[in-house]
């Protein structure tokens, strides 16, 4: 193990492993808290079609990916905010029409079919320099936003209603929590792919609720477990051979039902 | 001059009317009940007094001017707060969203709001409480944690929606105890089905079932020699006047 630390791609790899797990341990928060995990799914799901445009064209796959998954969750948020009660059809609606531009556009694409799998489950050794560049950038875009705003943004997801009471733009807050969320969607898709997003959000977030008194510890500690579920996984990816999104899964998974079974046997 | 004043106020969702010309004063110190059936509009018209819905027919006014300008004024605990208990949160951040943000600091809080978030919750005598997790506290516990959220900002009107629905019986005489405190410098309106309990804290009732019927307390306990059968006056609130 010691001696793959030497190589750039794996060290890529842990970098990128970290700087998404605290986006995705904050972000995740925000999304479990605001019940907005299906709304997550959607936008990840949606982001494909991004992906697919990006692949036709040649353009940079994040960019393609990031501007679908923003348009996705503008889109979303307008809905959400005016039709609350046919919010869950829109969402499945667009998933599948997401996932179909993107299938569609790939197939289209002369020669392009060996890295379809590697947006469906992750390719966290494939992690380039500029990728890295747009993990950290995100990540400082996300913390500051944090810093300024916490105290709106906790009013907001407790009690929107009051919120508003008390002069704070609840639509605005609303509008900004899912941008975040679909850009850190795109990000953890590079890491675990778009078909294991929503266990990277929510896994590590469930365990740490369950640990904290607040909002801030909740995102702090849900970024500290998903850092060492990465890295215990991509360890692990590494020493078996096997798929690098889907260790970290199950590592991730793992520790939940070790920890839920501590929690019950402690009574 | 009343510090609420609403004239022939009228106000329906879609096709249903909800409320059919609503007058009603509110003076200052006034202890304000409001009674009625589920679904007769008690709800939508404390939220036209804050400004929640907007008013299309009649006029609403707190302190002489449009609902939406007095927002400092007027503290609201909502009905159910019950709902979202899993929530991470403490004691102490749930009041500190009381404040309007007016003396906020470029990150978190400012010492002044921390200090009279404190200071709230001594007054609902919860300061042992503040650094525990909401969803921890009893039902009437938490209550009380949301009168001390409206009491922030030092409001001139306090609003309360059915505030012991779920509580038990000594949770809710605290809590009463606690408003008829608070009424010698804040005016109360509070929803309810407790009629009983309301009347030994109350000066005014209203009875709301779409329209608005109003009753001062004083008379009604001197018609019935300070005794009364709560199905009696509940027939006599309903009455026209």
């Amino acid at each position: 193990m010691l001696e793959a630390l030497s190589y750039d791609f794996i060290q890529n790899a842990l970098l990128a492993g970290i700087l998404v797990s605290i986006a995705s341990g904050i972000i995740g928060s925000l999304i479990v808290v605001n019940r907005m995990v299906f709304l997550a799914g959607g936008i990840a799901h949606t982001a494909y079609g991004g992906i697919g445009i990006a692949v036709y064209f040649g353009l940079p796959i994040f960019l393609g990916a990031s501007v679908f998954a923003v348009l996705s969750a503008l889109i979303i948020a307008s809905i959400t905010l005016k039709h609350r009660e046919r919010m869950d059809t829109f969402i499945g609606l667009m998933w599948a029409v997401g996932m179909a531009i993107g299938v569609v556009l790939i197939d289209l694409t002369p020669g392009y079919q060996a890295d379809f799998m590697s947006y469906l489950f992750g390719s966290i050794l494939a992690v380039s320099q500029a990728d890295l560049w747009f993990m950290g950038g995100l990540l400082g875009l996300i913390v500051s936003i944090m810093t300024f705003w916490y105290r709106d943004i906790l009013a907001v997801s407790y009690d929107s209603e009051y919120a508003n009471l008390r002069g704070i733009n609840v639509p605005f807050f609303y509008t900004l929590i899912l941008l975040l969320s679909a850009l850190t969607v795109v990000v953890a898709i590079k890491v675990v792919g778009l078909i294991l997003v929503i266990a990277l959000l929510t896994i590590p977030v469930y365990i740490a609720e369950k640990l904290s008194h607040s909002l801030f510890s909740m995102m702090l500690l849900s970024g500290l477990f998903s850092s060492v579920f990465t890295l215990f996984g991509l360890w692990f990816s590494y020493e078996y051979d096997v798929a690098s999104g889907a260790s970290i899964i199950l590592v991730s998974a793992s520790s939940l039902f070790l920890f839920l079974g501590v929690g019950k046997i402690r009574g | 001059m009343p510090i609420i004043e609403i004239k022939n106020l009228s106000f329906s969702y879609e096709k249903q009317t909800i409320l059919e010309n609503i007058d009603l004063e509110v003076q200052e110190k006034d202890f304000l009940a409001i009674i009625g059936p589920n679904g007769g509009g008690k709800s939508t018209l404390l939220k036209l007094i804050l400004g929640i819905n907007s008013v299309k027919n009649g006029t609403v006014r707190t302190f002489g001017e449009a609902p939406k300008k007095n927002l400092a004024k007027i503290g609201y605990v909502p009905q159910n707060t019950n709902v979202n208990t899993d929530f991470p949160i403490k004691v102490i951040e749930v009041v500190l969203m009381g404040h309007i943000g007016t003396k906020r600091p470029l990150f978190g809080y400012a010492n002044e709001e921390k200090m009279c978030a404190l200071g709230a919750l001594a007054q609902v005598g919860m300061e042992k409480f503040a650094n525990e997790k909401i969803g921890s506290l009893s039902g009437g516990q938490r209550q009380r944690v949301m009168i001390a959220r409206a009491l922030c900002a030092h409001p001139q009107i306090l609003i309360l929606d059915e505030p012991t629905a779920s509580i038990d019986v000594e949770g809710q005489k605290q809590i009463y105890e606690l408003l008829e405190q608070l009424n010698s410098h804040i005016t109360i309106i509070v929803v309810s089905h407790d009629i009983s309990v309301i009347m030994q804290y109350a000066n005014t009732v209203v009875h709301i079932n779409k329209t608005l019927s109003s009753h001062e307390i004083s008379n009604l306990k001197s018609e019935k020699n300070d005794h009364f059968c709560e199905v009696e006056l509940f027939k006599k609130f309903k009455e026209k006047k």
